[in-house]
């Protein structure tokens, strides 16, 4: 009974967590569905996100080590702590002049190359984006504090010890979390079937040249769809960055993404919470019920097998589109 | 044209180069990637004491000291590369402050007859000397920090630890596995039971291994983790709100960047040490005239007096104790790389040294021979002060259980020497 009532546990934290990796995996999807780009600089766009909130909120300024080191200055701090809604608003402003830049200087000059290519450039994008972020904010790790709350919900702890006798630990930050990640894709799915941009946004994912012919511009799609993983990815840091200080680490959350994305598909934003779902739920209660009796750590491994063993039954992935090629 | 550009790439490679008679002392750093925000500390505190030194003494014995930086990012690959592309400037040791890197090197160092420092990390078993020629790791290992772990315990319980639950919460990494053996045979000896939970690096994500915690009540929990799997282990060790008293670090778990991600949450960690912490020592006052205030401070002092500022600092200052007492038994300023291994194998650090280098009480006295490459392994406990964002030294300086550490060292050493096909020295 008690084996019974501790996986129940594990079952709500696993569907929390999974919601944390769709979060990321959330922004691969957008990305490659307006332009079948993997982009590998995902993860390093959440950490680039949480970075630069803590510097805009805590008021540092930007390659002060450098600036420091050039002219000899002691540069530290602008001296203003600011609210965290506005410190959020102008780091989705940051986030879409990057999409802007990304164009401009990398995409642009990259219409009509295999996707192959596209793919090393956003690999070229990750390490120049982690180390600008480096140079700009500094190596340091930073608390990061929007007023999320975090630790154990005590309402659900008595709740669940007056019905089981024991009471399940769920983080209020990981409750948090699943709220917006369901607004989130809530405003998505609403975006991209009821709006004019939305559906110019399918219509490129679909084909590329029928969109030009009809007169919808790549360049702004482009433009608008990294805006939106760029959003994407800051929401992604916010919640990975409150639970362990925002570091550089934080970029290799990508690798948990990548098994959700092979089992819901690369190109749907419901498959990407469900991947995230199955994926958080599955190495949860694995490693609870077998982890034990092969030396335990087996979430890494048990996700990336998951996801092997569904893309040999099913290699679009469980919400993906069955690419069919006739020669 | 090409002649010019040719002398002018020779001249840039001469300035570029240290001198001949220079003593080079390779700094393998990582300032970037996941390890970035520990490395960096580490590398500012190595940097500033050999910059203290040249500035105000005029290097050891005469001779500038040189530390050429190159960058590992903490990859094994990376830090192999830096070794192979600086031991041909005349290096004279290594110190890559990663267990993956040395052990990659220790094969490399005993053909290449340089010394590897290795304070507080590495291969245990790198304490026997007979073996281990090139390698030295006083003044403390992994096993000495458990041991050092489990007498505290000791202590708190009125020595008896019978009966008593403890996890293990570790690295799934060679580093993370180095207490086990050690811990089990503890375990065996004082009657505790104890729990081994393995987290995959990074270690970002441990809600598993915190639930399984919550579910068994343990006593007390160990961790051996680096990087962000500190700073999630603690949050989530708040979370569950297990008493922070009953946490415990070992040093490479315990320094303010672990505990300040977490807040108040976080008050009342505990941390092994190997030494001291803060700028409460008469050496901060040369390091701020001949270093800080001159803006020589490697990243402009930023991180000075952090725990691993003052533990990339301490291992300097053994470096260049070493130094100064290979150049005594050789009698040259300019030694060789197998002259500073004597040097070590002669080492004597005292208390009064430590006292007039400025530094006193800051560690335990490290007295290394040809067969003790690794000091006494003593260790002592801090806490964490949340409110005032500082480290306590809470215990003194106590030796760990040799009866059950010395012959798990002969063990592991001598089986390392068979497979190695090394025959060990007669000391």
């Amino acid at each position: 009974m008690d084996q019974l009532i501790y996986s129940a546990e594990i079952f709500l934290n696993g569907l929390m967590t999974g919601v944390m990796y769709a979060l990321v995996a959330l922004g691969f999807v957008l990305i490659y569905k307006a332009s079948g780009v993997f982009n590998y600089a995902q993860g390093v766009l959440a950490l680039f996100a949480a970075l630069t909130l803590v510097g805009i909120q805590q008021g540092q300024v930007p390659f002060r080590h450098l600036i420091n080191a050039i002219f000899g200055t002691h540069l530290e701090s602008f001296g203003w702590t600011l609210p965290s809604v506005l410190a959020i608003l102008l780091t989705a402003g940051v986030m879409v002049l990057l999409a802007v830049l990304i164009e401009k200087l990398v995409l642009q000059h990259l219409v009509g190359q295999e996707p192959i290519i596209l793919f090393m450039a956003t690999i070229g994008l990750a390490y120049f984006l982690e180390g600008l972020g480096d140079v700009m904010w500094g190596a340091d790790i930073k608390t990061l504090d929007v007023g999320l709350p975090q630790g154990i919900s005590e309402s659900i702890e008595s709740v669940t010890a007056a019905w089981f006798g024991y009471g399940f630990f769920i983080d209020r930050l990981d409750i948090w979390a699943t709220a917006i990640a369901a607004l989130l894709v809530a405003a998505l799915v609403a975006f991209s079937q009821y709006t004019k941009q939305g559906r110019a946004m399918r219509a490129v994912a679909d084909d590329h040249q029928a969109a030009l012919s009809v007169g919808i511009s790549l360049r702004f799609i482009w433009v608008m769809v990294w805006s939106i993983a760029g959003f994407v990815a800051l929401v992604a840091g916010i919640m990975w960055g409150t639970k362990s200080g925002v570091q550089f680490s934080l970029s290799l959350i990508a690798l948990k993404a990548l098994p959700v994305l092979m089992l819901g598909g690369f190109t749907s934003i419901p498959g990407a919470i469900v991947g995230g779902l199955i994926i958080g739920v599955g190495e949860k209660l694995f490693e609870f019920w077998i982890g034990p009796l092969i030396g335990g750590a087996t979430e890494n491994w048990f996700a990336y097998v998951l996801a092997l063993i569904f893309l040999v039954f099913r290699p679009q992935g469980l919400f993906g589109e069955r690419i069919i090629e006739r020669v | 044209m090409k002649t010019k550009l040719t002398a002018l790439v020779a001249a840039g490679m001469m300035a570029a180069a240290p001198a001949m008679a220079d003593l080079v002392v390779p700094n393998l750093s990582y300032r970037t990637g996941p390890y970035g925000a520990n490395g960096t500390q580490y590398a500012d505190g190595f940097n500033d004491y050999f910059t203290l030194l040249n500035e105000r003494d005029g290097g050891i014995g005469g001779e500038i000291v040189q530390v050429p930086e190159c960058e590992t990012a903490y990859n094994t690959e990376k830090g192999v590369e830096c070794y192979e592309s600086t031991k041909g400037s005349g290096a004279l040791v290594y110190n890559p402050l990663s267990t993956g890197i040395t052990y990659q090197l220790i094969p490399k160092v005993s053909v290449d007859k340089i010394p590897l420092y290795t304070p507080g990390y590495g291969r245990t078993s790198a304490k026997n000397g007979k073996v281990f020629e090139w390698v030295f790791n006083a003044p403390a290992n992994y096993w000495d920090g458990a041991s050092g772990a489990i007498n505290y315990l000791l202590a708190e319980n009125g020595g008896d630890l019978n009966g008593k639950k403890i996890a293990l919460v570790y690295h799934n990494s060679a580093y993370g596995k180095e207490p086990i053996r050690t811990l089990q045979d503890l375990a065996a000896k004082h009657g505790f039971s104890l729990t081994e939970i393995p987290v995959d690096a990074p270690g970002q994500e441990q809600k598993s291994q915190w639930l399984q915690i919550r579910r068994d009540k343990p006593d007390y929990v160990l961790i051996w983790g680096w990087g962000v799997m500190n700073q999630a282990a603690i949050q989530e060790a708040a979370n569950i709100r297990f008493p922070m008293e009953n946490f415990i670090g070992i040093w490479w778990s315990g320094s303010e960047v672990d505990v300040t991600p977490v807040g108040a949450g976080a008050n009342g960690y505990k941390a092994l040490t190997f030494h001291g912490v803060g700028t409460e020592y008469p050496i901060y006052g040369d390091l701020k005239q001949y270093v800080i205030d001159p803006g020589k401070a490697s990243q402009g002092g930023e991180h000075v007096g952090s725990v691993l500022y003052s533990r990339g600092m301490y291992a300097a200052l053994v470096i260049s104790e070493a130094i100064r007492k290979a150049q005594e038994l050789a009698g040259t300023s300019a030694i060789t790389a197998t002259q500073l291994r004597d040097g070590f194998e002669q080492l004597d650090i005292t208390p009064a040294r430590l006292e007039e280098l400025g530094l006193p009480d800051f560690g335990p006295e490290i007295k290394m021979t040809c067969d003790n490459h690794g000091g006494s392994g003593m260790s002592r406990m801090q806490q964490w002060d949340a409110a005032a964002g500082k480290w306590n030294l809470i215990t003194e300086f106590s030796e760990p259980d040799q009866e059950v550490l010395a012959p798990l060292i002969t063990e592991d050493s001598e089986a390392y020497a068979k497979e190695a096909g090394i025959t060990p020295r007669d000391c």
